[in-house]
Protein backbone atom coordinates (compact mmCIF):
# COMPACT_ATOMS: atom_id res chain seq x y z
CA UNK A 1 0.00 0.00 0.00
CA UNK A 2 3.23 2.23 0.61
CA UNK A 3 1.32 3.81 3.75
CA UNK A 4 3.94 4.06 6.04
CA UNK A 5 6.32 6.72 4.77
CA UNK A 6 9.17 9.58 6.26
CA UNK A 7 8.10 12.51 7.09
CA UNK A 8 10.16 14.95 6.01
CA UNK A 9 9.71 17.88 8.77
CA UNK A 10 10.24 15.40 11.63
CA UNK A 11 12.32 13.01 9.81
CA UNK A 12 10.28 9.82 11.72
CA UNK A 13 8.01 7.35 10.18
CA UNK A 14 4.22 8.22 9.77
CA UNK A 15 1.40 6.42 8.40
CA UNK A 16 -0.94 7.75 6.29
CA UNK A 17 -4.27 6.51 7.66
CA UNK A 18 -6.53 6.69 4.89
CA UNK A 19 -4.26 4.42 2.65
CA UNK A 20 -3.41 2.28 5.79
CA UNK A 21 -5.63 -1.09 5.43
CA UNK A 22 -5.03 -2.17 8.81
CA UNK A 23 -3.65 -5.86 7.07
CA UNK A 24 -1.46 -5.74 10.45
CA UNK A 25 1.83 -6.93 7.96
CA UNK A 26 4.22 -4.57 9.56
CA UNK A 27 3.29 -5.42 13.27
CA UNK A 28 2.62 -9.45 12.63
CA UNK A 29 5.32 -9.70 9.53
CA UNK A 30 8.02 -7.97 11.08
CA UNK A 31 10.58 -9.43 13.80
CA UNK A 32 11.41 -7.04 16.90
CA UNK A 33 14.00 -5.98 18.58
CA UNK A 34 13.54 -3.92 21.82
CA UNK A 35 16.49 -1.20 21.46
CA UNK A 36 16.21 1.96 23.03
CA UNK A 37 15.24 4.42 20.28
CA UNK A 38 17.12 7.51 21.24
CA UNK A 39 19.70 5.67 20.64
CA UNK A 40 19.06 3.90 17.71
CA UNK A 41 18.45 7.28 15.80
CA UNK A 42 21.66 8.50 17.10
CA UNK A 43 23.54 5.76 15.92
CA UNK A 44 21.37 6.12 12.23
CA UNK A 45 22.36 9.50 12.42
CA UNK A 46 26.21 9.52 12.97
CA UNK A 47 26.10 6.52 10.14
CA UNK A 48 24.66 8.60 7.88
CA UNK A 49 27.18 11.89 8.57
CA UNK A 50 30.18 9.45 7.65
CA UNK A 51 28.29 7.83 5.03
CA UNK A 52 28.47 4.71 6.46
CA UNK A 53 26.02 1.78 5.33
CA UNK A 54 25.05 -0.52 8.48
CA UNK A 55 23.52 -3.53 6.31
CA UNK A 56 20.78 -5.07 9.35
CA UNK A 57 17.91 -7.31 8.70
CA UNK A 58 15.65 -5.83 6.65
CA UNK A 59 12.13 -7.57 8.16
CA UNK A 60 13.34 -6.50 11.64
CA UNK A 61 11.74 -3.32 13.61
CA UNK A 62 14.49 -2.08 15.82
CA UNK A 63 12.55 -0.55 18.85
CA UNK A 64 9.12 -2.92 18.05
CA UNK A 65 7.61 0.62 16.85
CA UNK A 66 4.62 -1.01 15.82
CA UNK A 67 1.24 -0.92 18.55
CA UNK A 68 -1.64 -2.34 17.47
CA UNK A 69 -5.05 -0.01 17.49
CA UNK A 70 -8.31 -0.31 18.75
CA UNK A 71 -10.50 -0.33 15.94
CA UNK A 72 -14.07 0.82 16.03
CA UNK A 73 -16.81 0.75 13.03
CA UNK A 74 -16.70 1.22 10.08
CA UNK A 75 -12.66 1.45 10.25
CA UNK A 76 -12.78 -2.34 11.75
CA UNK A 77 -14.16 -3.74 8.21
CA UNK A 78 -10.10 -3.16 6.62
CA UNK A 79 -8.66 -5.30 9.00
CA UNK A 80 -11.61 -7.78 8.72
CA UNK A 81 -11.05 -8.26 5.04
CA UNK A 82 -7.21 -7.50 5.05
CA UNK A 83 -5.53 -9.03 7.90
CA UNK A 84 -5.94 -12.82 6.67
CA UNK A 85 -5.42 -14.08 10.59
CA UNK A 86 -8.83 -12.64 11.73
CA UNK A 87 -11.50 -14.61 10.68
CA UNK A 88 -14.88 -12.76 9.29
CA UNK A 89 -17.42 -13.25 11.99
CA UNK A 90 -19.60 -13.77 9.15
CA UNK A 91 -18.06 -16.84 8.50
CA UNK A 92 -15.89 -18.04 10.85
CA UNK A 93 -13.38 -18.59 7.87
CA UNK A 94 -9.66 -16.39 8.16
CA UNK A 95 -7.91 -15.12 4.50
CA UNK A 96 -10.83 -13.32 2.43
CA UNK A 97 -13.52 -15.74 4.45
CA UNK A 98 -14.92 -17.84 1.60
CA UNK A 99 -15.05 -21.80 1.17
CA UNK A 100 -15.73 -21.68 -2.66
CA UNK A 101 -15.14 -24.88 -4.45
CA UNK A 102 -12.43 -25.76 -1.78
CA UNK A 103 -15.11 -27.79 0.17
CA UNK A 104 -17.19 -28.51 -2.43
CA UNK A 105 -17.20 -32.15 -1.86
CA UNK A 106 -18.70 -31.67 1.37
CA UNK A 107 -20.82 -28.72 0.86
CA UNK A 108 -22.19 -28.94 -2.44
CA UNK A 109 -22.26 -25.68 -3.11
CA UNK A 110 -21.65 -25.81 -7.17
CA UNK A 111 -23.34 -28.69 -8.99
CA UNK A 112 -23.33 -29.72 -12.46
CA UNK A 113 -24.21 -27.39 -14.87
CA UNK A 114 -23.60 -24.69 -12.31
CA UNK A 115 -20.47 -22.21 -12.20
CA UNK A 116 -19.43 -20.68 -9.19
CA UNK A 117 -17.29 -17.15 -9.74
CA UNK A 118 -14.76 -15.54 -7.52
CA UNK A 119 -14.44 -12.11 -8.42
CA UNK A 120 -11.74 -10.90 -6.29
CA UNK A 121 -10.37 -6.86 -5.97
CA UNK A 122 -7.47 -5.07 -5.17
CA UNK A 123 -5.29 -8.12 -5.58
CA UNK A 124 -2.28 -8.49 -5.60
CA UNK A 125 -1.60 -5.19 -3.65
CA UNK A 126 -3.21 -2.45 -4.86
CA UNK A 127 -6.20 -2.27 -2.57
CA UNK A 128 -10.14 -1.40 -3.43
CA UNK A 129 -12.65 1.07 -1.97
CA UNK A 130 -15.91 -0.51 -0.80
CA UNK A 131 -17.49 1.85 -3.04
CA UNK A 132 -16.04 0.44 -5.74
CA UNK A 133 -16.95 -3.13 -4.86
CA UNK A 134 -20.71 -1.89 -4.41
CA UNK A 135 -20.48 -0.56 -7.73
CA UNK A 136 -19.77 -4.19 -9.73
CA UNK A 137 -22.24 -6.03 -6.93
CA UNK A 138 -25.07 -3.50 -8.59
CA UNK A 139 -24.17 -4.61 -12.28
CA UNK A 140 -24.21 -8.29 -11.15
CA UNK A 141 -27.27 -7.80 -9.02
CA UNK A 142 -29.16 -6.19 -12.11
CA UNK A 143 -28.31 -9.09 -13.69
CA UNK A 144 -30.19 -11.10 -11.51
CA UNK A 145 -27.24 -13.44 -10.45
CA UNK A 146 -27.41 -14.89 -6.95
CA UNK A 147 -24.91 -13.97 -3.77
CA UNK A 148 -23.22 -16.48 -1.72
CA UNK A 149 -24.39 -16.18 1.71
CA UNK A 150 -21.93 -17.31 3.48
CA UNK A 151 -19.41 -14.77 1.85
CA UNK A 152 -18.13 -11.34 4.32
CA UNK A 153 -19.27 -8.85 1.31
CA UNK A 154 -22.88 -10.54 0.81
CA UNK A 155 -22.71 -9.74 4.77
CA UNK A 156 -22.16 -5.89 4.54
CA UNK A 157 -25.10 -5.87 1.67
CA UNK A 158 -28.17 -4.18 2.77
CA UNK A 159 -30.14 -5.52 -0.45
CA UNK A 160 -29.13 -8.53 -2.43
CA UNK A 161 -31.76 -7.53 -5.15
CA UNK A 162 -29.48 -4.37 -5.91
CA UNK A 163 -26.45 -5.42 -4.27
CA UNK A 164 -25.93 -1.81 -2.22
CA UNK A 165 -23.78 -2.03 0.67
CA UNK A 166 -23.79 -0.17 3.80
CA UNK A 167 -23.10 3.16 3.26
CA UNK A 168 -21.27 3.48 6.32
CA UNK A 169 -18.53 1.11 4.81
CA UNK A 170 -18.27 2.97 1.49
CA UNK A 171 -15.25 4.81 2.12
CA UNK A 172 -13.26 2.02 3.75
CA UNK A 173 -10.01 1.10 1.74
CA UNK A 174 -9.02 -2.99 2.37
CA UNK A 175 -6.74 -4.67 0.83
CA UNK A 176 -8.91 -7.37 -0.89
CA UNK A 177 -12.14 -8.89 -0.86
CA UNK A 178 -14.00 -11.37 -3.21
CA UNK A 179 -17.91 -11.35 -4.43
CA UNK A 180 -19.03 -15.12 -4.56
CA UNK A 181 -21.77 -15.83 -7.31
CA UNK A 182 -23.40 -18.89 -8.64
CA UNK A 183 -25.20 -18.69 -11.95
CA UNK A 184 -25.86 -21.47 -14.46
CA UNK A 185 -23.23 -22.64 -16.71
CA UNK A 186 -24.94 -20.55 -20.20
CA UNK A 187 -24.54 -17.53 -18.61
CA UNK A 188 -20.43 -17.52 -17.99
CA UNK A 189 -19.78 -15.60 -20.77
CA UNK A 190 -22.51 -13.05 -20.32
CA UNK A 191 -21.13 -12.76 -16.78
CA UNK A 192 -17.52 -12.71 -17.87
CA UNK A 193 -18.35 -10.11 -20.08
CA UNK A 194 -20.41 -7.73 -17.53
CA UNK A 195 -17.14 -7.96 -15.63
CA UNK A 196 -14.96 -6.99 -17.92
CA UNK A 197 -17.27 -4.06 -19.17
CA UNK A 198 -17.79 -2.67 -15.32
CA UNK A 199 -14.12 -3.40 -14.38
CA UNK A 200 -13.02 -0.46 -16.96
CA UNK A 201 -14.15 1.98 -15.00
CA UNK A 202 -12.73 0.95 -11.37
CA UNK A 203 -9.06 1.69 -10.10
CA UNK A 204 -7.96 -1.07 -9.54
CA UNK A 205 -7.11 -4.92 -10.19
CA UNK A 206 -9.45 -7.97 -10.21
CA UNK A 207 -8.56 -11.33 -10.19
CA UNK A 208 -11.55 -13.61 -11.48
CA UNK A 209 -12.04 -17.69 -10.26
CA UNK A 210 -14.73 -19.56 -11.88
CA UNK A 211 -15.19 -23.06 -10.30
CA UNK A 212 -17.22 -26.23 -11.29
CA UNK A 213 -18.02 -29.57 -10.70
CA UNK A 214 -16.30 -31.85 -12.87
CA UNK A 215 -18.18 -35.02 -14.21
CA UNK A 216 -17.51 -38.39 -13.62
CA UNK A 217 -15.08 -39.17 -15.40
CA UNK A 218 -13.39 -36.44 -13.36
CA UNK A 219 -13.23 -34.40 -16.39
CA UNK A 220 -14.35 -30.48 -16.96
CA UNK A 221 -15.52 -30.56 -21.08
CA UNK A 222 -18.04 -27.39 -20.38
CA UNK A 223 -16.93 -24.31 -18.46
CA UNK A 224 -12.90 -24.74 -19.62
CA UNK A 225 -14.01 -24.21 -23.61
CA UNK A 226 -16.39 -21.45 -22.83
CA UNK A 227 -13.36 -19.90 -21.27
CA UNK A 228 -10.67 -20.68 -23.78
CA UNK A 229 -13.27 -19.02 -26.38
CA UNK A 230 -13.11 -15.83 -24.16
CA UNK A 231 -9.25 -15.70 -24.75
CA UNK A 232 -8.22 -16.96 -21.27
CA UNK A 233 -5.06 -19.33 -21.03
CA UNK A 234 -5.91 -21.76 -18.17
CA UNK A 235 -2.62 -22.04 -16.89
CA UNK A 236 -3.52 -22.65 -13.16
CA UNK A 237 -6.40 -23.94 -10.60
CA UNK A 238 -7.29 -25.45 -7.55
CA UNK A 239 -8.33 -28.99 -7.84
CA UNK A 240 -10.81 -30.38 -5.05
CA UNK A 241 -9.88 -34.22 -5.24
CA UNK A 242 -13.10 -35.07 -3.00
CA UNK A 243 -12.28 -36.76 -0.07
CA UNK A 244 -14.23 -34.65 1.79
CA UNK A 245 -17.12 -36.29 3.62
CA UNK A 246 -20.35 -34.58 6.42
CA UNK A 247 -18.84 -35.89 9.55
CA UNK A 248 -20.48 -33.54 12.21
CA UNK A 249 -23.09 -35.80 13.94
CA UNK A 250 -25.98 -33.07 13.49
CA UNK A 251 -25.00 -32.67 9.71
CA UNK A 252 -24.57 -36.44 9.22
CA UNK A 253 -28.32 -36.79 10.39
CA UNK A 254 -29.55 -34.26 8.52
CA UNK A 255 -27.69 -35.50 5.34
CA UNK A 256 -29.36 -39.28 6.09
CA UNK A 257 -32.70 -37.53 5.77
CA UNK A 258 -32.53 -35.98 2.67
CA UNK A 259 -30.95 -38.85 1.30
CA UNK A 260 -33.75 -41.86 2.12
CA UNK B 1 -7.02 -20.04 1.04
CA UNK B 2 -7.74 -18.38 -2.06
CA UNK B 3 -4.49 -17.16 -2.02
CA UNK B 4 -2.89 -20.07 -3.72
CA UNK B 5 -5.00 -19.89 -6.63
CA UNK B 6 -3.69 -16.13 -8.22
CA UNK B 7 -0.47 -17.15 -8.31
CA UNK B 8 1.32 -15.55 -11.32
CA UNK B 9 3.38 -17.14 -13.86
CA UNK B 10 2.34 -19.80 -16.74
CA UNK B 11 1.87 -23.84 -16.39
CA UNK B 12 5.76 -24.54 -16.71
CA UNK B 13 6.25 -21.82 -14.07
CA UNK B 14 4.45 -23.89 -11.75
CA UNK B 15 7.28 -27.13 -12.27
CA UNK B 16 8.80 -26.56 -8.73
CA UNK B 17 4.60 -25.58 -7.01
CA UNK B 18 2.65 -28.03 -5.63
CA UNK B 19 0.37 -26.58 -2.95
CA UNK B 20 -1.66 -29.27 -0.94
CA UNK B 21 -4.07 -28.30 1.24
CA UNK B 22 -6.79 -29.61 3.91
CA UNK B 23 -10.13 -27.73 5.08
CA UNK B 24 -13.58 -28.40 7.30
CA UNK B 25 -16.11 -26.92 6.22
CA UNK B 26 -18.49 -24.89 8.64
CA UNK B 27 -21.39 -26.71 10.15
CA UNK B 28 -20.29 -30.14 8.30
CA UNK B 29 -17.14 -31.43 9.13
CA UNK B 30 -15.41 -29.23 11.67
CA UNK B 31 -15.91 -30.83 14.66
CA UNK B 32 -12.43 -32.82 15.91
CA UNK B 33 -11.26 -31.66 12.71
CA UNK B 34 -8.32 -30.68 15.12
CA UNK B 35 -6.53 -33.87 15.67
CA UNK B 36 -7.10 -34.32 11.58
CA UNK B 37 -5.41 -31.52 10.37
CA UNK B 38 -2.56 -31.98 12.59
CA UNK B 39 -2.53 -35.92 10.84
CA UNK B 40 -2.63 -34.30 7.37
CA UNK B 41 0.51 -32.10 8.48
CA UNK B 42 2.61 -35.08 9.72
CA UNK B 43 1.89 -36.93 7.11
CA UNK B 44 2.91 -34.52 4.79
CA UNK B 45 6.26 -33.83 6.77
CA UNK B 46 7.60 -37.46 5.53
CA UNK B 47 7.62 -36.44 1.68
CA UNK B 48 10.33 -33.48 1.79
CA UNK B 49 7.78 -30.56 2.08
CA UNK B 50 9.60 -26.73 1.28
CA UNK B 51 6.82 -25.07 3.68
CA UNK B 52 4.26 -26.52 6.05
CA UNK B 53 1.52 -23.86 7.72
CA UNK B 54 -1.73 -23.40 9.18
CA UNK B 55 -3.68 -20.15 8.11
CA UNK B 56 -3.94 -19.05 11.99
CA UNK B 57 -0.11 -19.29 13.02
CA UNK B 58 1.84 -18.99 10.09
CA UNK B 59 4.46 -21.09 8.20
CA UNK B 60 7.41 -22.58 8.83
CA UNK B 61 9.49 -19.65 9.62
CA UNK B 62 8.05 -17.32 11.60
CA UNK B 63 9.04 -13.80 12.87
CA UNK B 64 10.33 -13.33 16.15
CA UNK B 65 9.19 -11.13 18.76
CA UNK B 66 12.78 -11.12 20.67
CA UNK B 67 15.18 -10.97 18.21
CA UNK B 68 18.96 -10.79 19.66
CA UNK B 69 20.67 -8.03 18.01
CA UNK B 70 23.75 -10.93 16.86
CA UNK B 71 20.96 -12.33 14.94
CA UNK B 72 21.70 -9.54 12.42
CA UNK B 73 24.87 -11.97 11.53
CA UNK B 74 23.79 -15.55 12.60
CA UNK B 75 20.13 -16.10 11.92
CA UNK B 76 18.49 -19.22 12.18
CA UNK B 77 16.60 -20.07 8.10
CA UNK B 78 15.71 -23.50 8.96
CA UNK B 79 11.90 -24.52 8.24
CA UNK B 80 10.01 -25.53 12.13
CA UNK B 81 8.48 -28.59 10.73
CA UNK B 82 7.61 -30.11 14.23
CA UNK B 83 6.60 -26.30 15.81
CA UNK B 84 3.93 -26.03 12.94
CA UNK B 85 2.80 -29.54 13.49
CA UNK B 86 2.48 -29.00 17.58
CA UNK B 87 0.94 -25.12 16.98
CA UNK B 88 -2.10 -25.96 15.37
CA UNK B 89 -4.89 -25.93 17.95
CA UNK B 90 -7.91 -24.75 16.17
CA UNK B 91 -9.84 -25.62 12.93
CA UNK B 92 -8.30 -23.58 10.00
CA UNK B 93 -6.22 -24.40 6.86
CA UNK B 94 -3.29 -26.38 6.93
CA UNK B 95 -0.88 -26.69 3.96
CA UNK B 96 1.97 -28.50 2.61
CA UNK B 97 4.13 -27.22 0.00
CA UNK B 98 6.47 -29.36 -2.32
CA UNK B 99 8.75 -28.44 -4.87
CA UNK B 100 8.52 -31.31 -7.03
CA UNK B 101 5.33 -33.34 -8.54
CA UNK B 102 6.43 -36.68 -7.44
CA UNK B 103 6.58 -35.83 -3.52
CA UNK B 104 3.25 -34.14 -4.29
CA UNK B 105 1.75 -37.77 -5.82
CA UNK B 106 3.35 -39.53 -3.04
CA UNK B 107 1.47 -37.29 -0.73
CA UNK B 108 -1.56 -37.23 -2.00
CA UNK B 109 -1.47 -40.88 -2.25
CA UNK B 110 -1.12 -41.16 1.62
CA UNK B 111 -3.57 -38.34 2.26
CA UNK B 112 -6.18 -40.48 0.38
CA UNK B 113 -5.08 -43.66 2.17
CA UNK B 114 -5.50 -42.28 5.84
CA UNK B 115 -9.04 -41.36 4.65
CA UNK B 116 -9.02 -37.98 6.74
CA UNK B 117 -12.78 -37.20 5.46
CA UNK B 118 -11.71 -33.79 5.10
CA UNK B 119 -11.42 -31.65 1.83
CA UNK B 120 -8.02 -31.88 0.22
CA UNK B 121 -7.03 -29.62 -2.97
CA UNK B 122 -3.80 -28.88 -5.04
CA UNK B 123 -3.61 -25.73 -6.33
CA UNK B 124 -0.69 -25.81 -9.21
CA UNK B 125 -0.52 -26.17 -13.06
CA UNK B 126 -3.81 -27.76 -14.17
CA UNK B 127 -1.92 -30.64 -15.98
CA UNK B 128 0.04 -31.06 -12.76
CA UNK B 129 -2.65 -31.77 -9.87
CA UNK B 130 -4.48 -33.91 -12.90
CA UNK B 131 -1.24 -35.71 -12.75
CA UNK B 132 -1.28 -35.80 -9.15
CA UNK B 133 -4.73 -37.13 -9.14
CA UNK B 134 -4.33 -39.80 -12.09
CA UNK B 135 -1.21 -40.71 -9.50
CA UNK B 136 -3.49 -41.40 -6.51
CA UNK B 137 -6.24 -42.98 -9.09
CA UNK B 138 -8.28 -39.70 -8.01
CA UNK B 139 -11.42 -38.43 -10.33
CA UNK B 140 -11.20 -34.58 -9.89
CA UNK B 141 -14.43 -33.44 -8.01
CA UNK B 142 -14.54 -29.65 -8.59
CA UNK B 143 -12.12 -27.38 -10.07
CA UNK B 144 -11.49 -23.77 -9.59
CA UNK B 145 -9.37 -21.79 -12.63
CA UNK B 146 -7.55 -18.41 -12.42
CA UNK B 147 -7.90 -16.36 -15.09
CA UNK B 148 -5.35 -14.13 -13.85
CA UNK B 149 -5.44 -10.31 -13.59
CA UNK B 150 -7.22 -8.00 -15.26
CA UNK B 151 -8.52 -4.63 -14.70
CA UNK B 152 -6.08 -1.31 -13.87
CA UNK B 153 -3.07 -3.98 -14.60
CA UNK B 154 -0.59 -0.88 -15.57
CA UNK B 155 -0.74 -0.84 -11.17
CA UNK B 156 1.06 -4.06 -10.89
CA UNK B 157 5.09 -4.65 -10.54
CA UNK B 158 6.62 -6.18 -12.86
CA UNK B 159 6.90 -9.98 -13.20
CA UNK B 160 9.38 -10.83 -11.21
CA UNK B 161 8.05 -8.76 -8.30
CA UNK B 162 4.50 -9.83 -8.99
CA UNK B 163 6.14 -13.79 -9.51
CA UNK B 164 7.06 -13.44 -5.71
CA UNK B 165 4.56 -11.19 -3.87
CA UNK B 166 1.78 -13.37 -4.99
CA UNK B 167 3.12 -16.36 -3.61
CA UNK B 168 1.82 -14.91 -0.45
CA UNK B 169 -2.37 -14.21 -2.12
CA UNK B 170 -2.89 -12.78 0.92
CA UNK B 171 -1.23 -9.71 0.26
CA UNK B 172 1.42 -10.04 3.56
CA UNK B 173 4.21 -9.84 0.96
CA UNK B 174 4.63 -6.07 0.11
CA UNK B 175 5.94 -5.34 -3.94
CA UNK B 176 8.35 -3.15 -2.06
CA UNK B 177 9.80 -5.90 -0.36
CA UNK B 178 10.22 -8.27 -3.34
CA UNK B 179 11.80 -5.76 -5.39
CA UNK B 180 14.20 -4.82 -2.54
CA UNK B 181 15.55 -8.45 -2.01
CA UNK B 182 15.49 -8.43 -6.12
CA UNK B 183 17.93 -5.68 -5.85
CA UNK B 184 20.17 -7.03 -2.86
CA UNK B 185 20.44 -10.72 -4.55
CA UNK B 186 21.72 -8.74 -7.44
CA UNK B 187 24.13 -6.69 -5.77
CA UNK B 188 25.35 -9.57 -3.99
CA UNK B 189 24.24 -8.25 -0.31
CA UNK B 190 21.78 -11.75 0.33
CA UNK B 191 21.97 -14.64 -1.22
CA UNK B 192 18.66 -15.71 -2.82
CA UNK B 193 18.19 -17.92 -0.12
CA UNK B 194 18.82 -15.35 2.97
CA UNK B 195 16.24 -13.13 0.58
CA UNK B 196 13.41 -15.83 -0.30
CA UNK B 197 13.43 -16.13 4.04
CA UNK B 198 12.69 -12.85 4.91
CA UNK B 199 9.89 -12.93 2.22
CA UNK B 200 8.68 -16.73 3.66
CA UNK B 201 8.49 -14.43 7.50
CA UNK B 202 5.89 -12.25 6.35
CA UNK B 203 3.42 -15.20 4.61
CA UNK B 204 0.70 -15.74 7.50
CA UNK B 205 -0.64 -18.97 6.25
CA UNK B 206 2.88 -20.87 5.40
CA UNK B 207 2.16 -21.42 1.59
CA UNK B 208 4.53 -19.41 0.54
CA UNK B 209 7.51 -21.41 -1.52
CA UNK B 210 10.89 -21.11 -0.77
CA UNK B 211 12.41 -23.29 -3.35
CA UNK B 212 10.38 -21.18 -6.32
CA UNK B 213 10.87 -18.23 -4.56
CA UNK B 214 14.83 -19.27 -4.49
CA UNK B 215 14.81 -19.61 -8.40
CA UNK B 216 12.81 -16.77 -9.43
CA UNK B 217 15.69 -14.62 -7.47
CA UNK B 218 18.30 -16.19 -8.93
CA UNK B 219 16.71 -15.83 -12.69
CA UNK B 220 16.09 -12.48 -12.00
CA UNK B 221 19.40 -11.88 -10.53
CA UNK B 222 21.05 -11.15 -14.58
CA UNK B 223 18.20 -9.84 -15.73
CA UNK B 224 17.96 -6.28 -16.49
CA UNK B 225 14.35 -5.27 -15.88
Amino acid sequence: MGAIYIDPQVKRARINRDECVECYACYNGMSQEHLNPAMVRTIRRVFQVMRVRFDPEPDVCPTAAFEPEELTWPRIVRRAFSDPRVPHESTGVEGRGTEEVKTNDVSGRVQVGEVGFTIEFGRPGVGVWMRDIEEMCRALAGAGVSFEKRNPVTSLMTDVHTGALREDVLNEKVLSAIVEIKTTVDRTEEIIRLVWEVEKRLDTVIAIGVGTRCDAEGEDRVVAPILEKLGYRLERAKTNIGLGRVSNPQAARREEVVNR
Amino acid sequence: MTNTLHRFGDAASFRDDYVVFAIASRGKNDVDSVPKLKRFLEIASRFNPVNLGDARHGGALRPSRSMNPSSHWNRDIQPDFEGVINGLDTTTTAAAVFDNRPAAEDFVKAVKQEDLGLSVNISTSIDGAEQCCDAAHICRHSVGYSLGFEGKTERLPNEDVLTLMTMCGHGMVSASLAKKMIDWVKEGRRTPEQAVSYLTRFCSCGVFNPARGTRILEEARTRTK
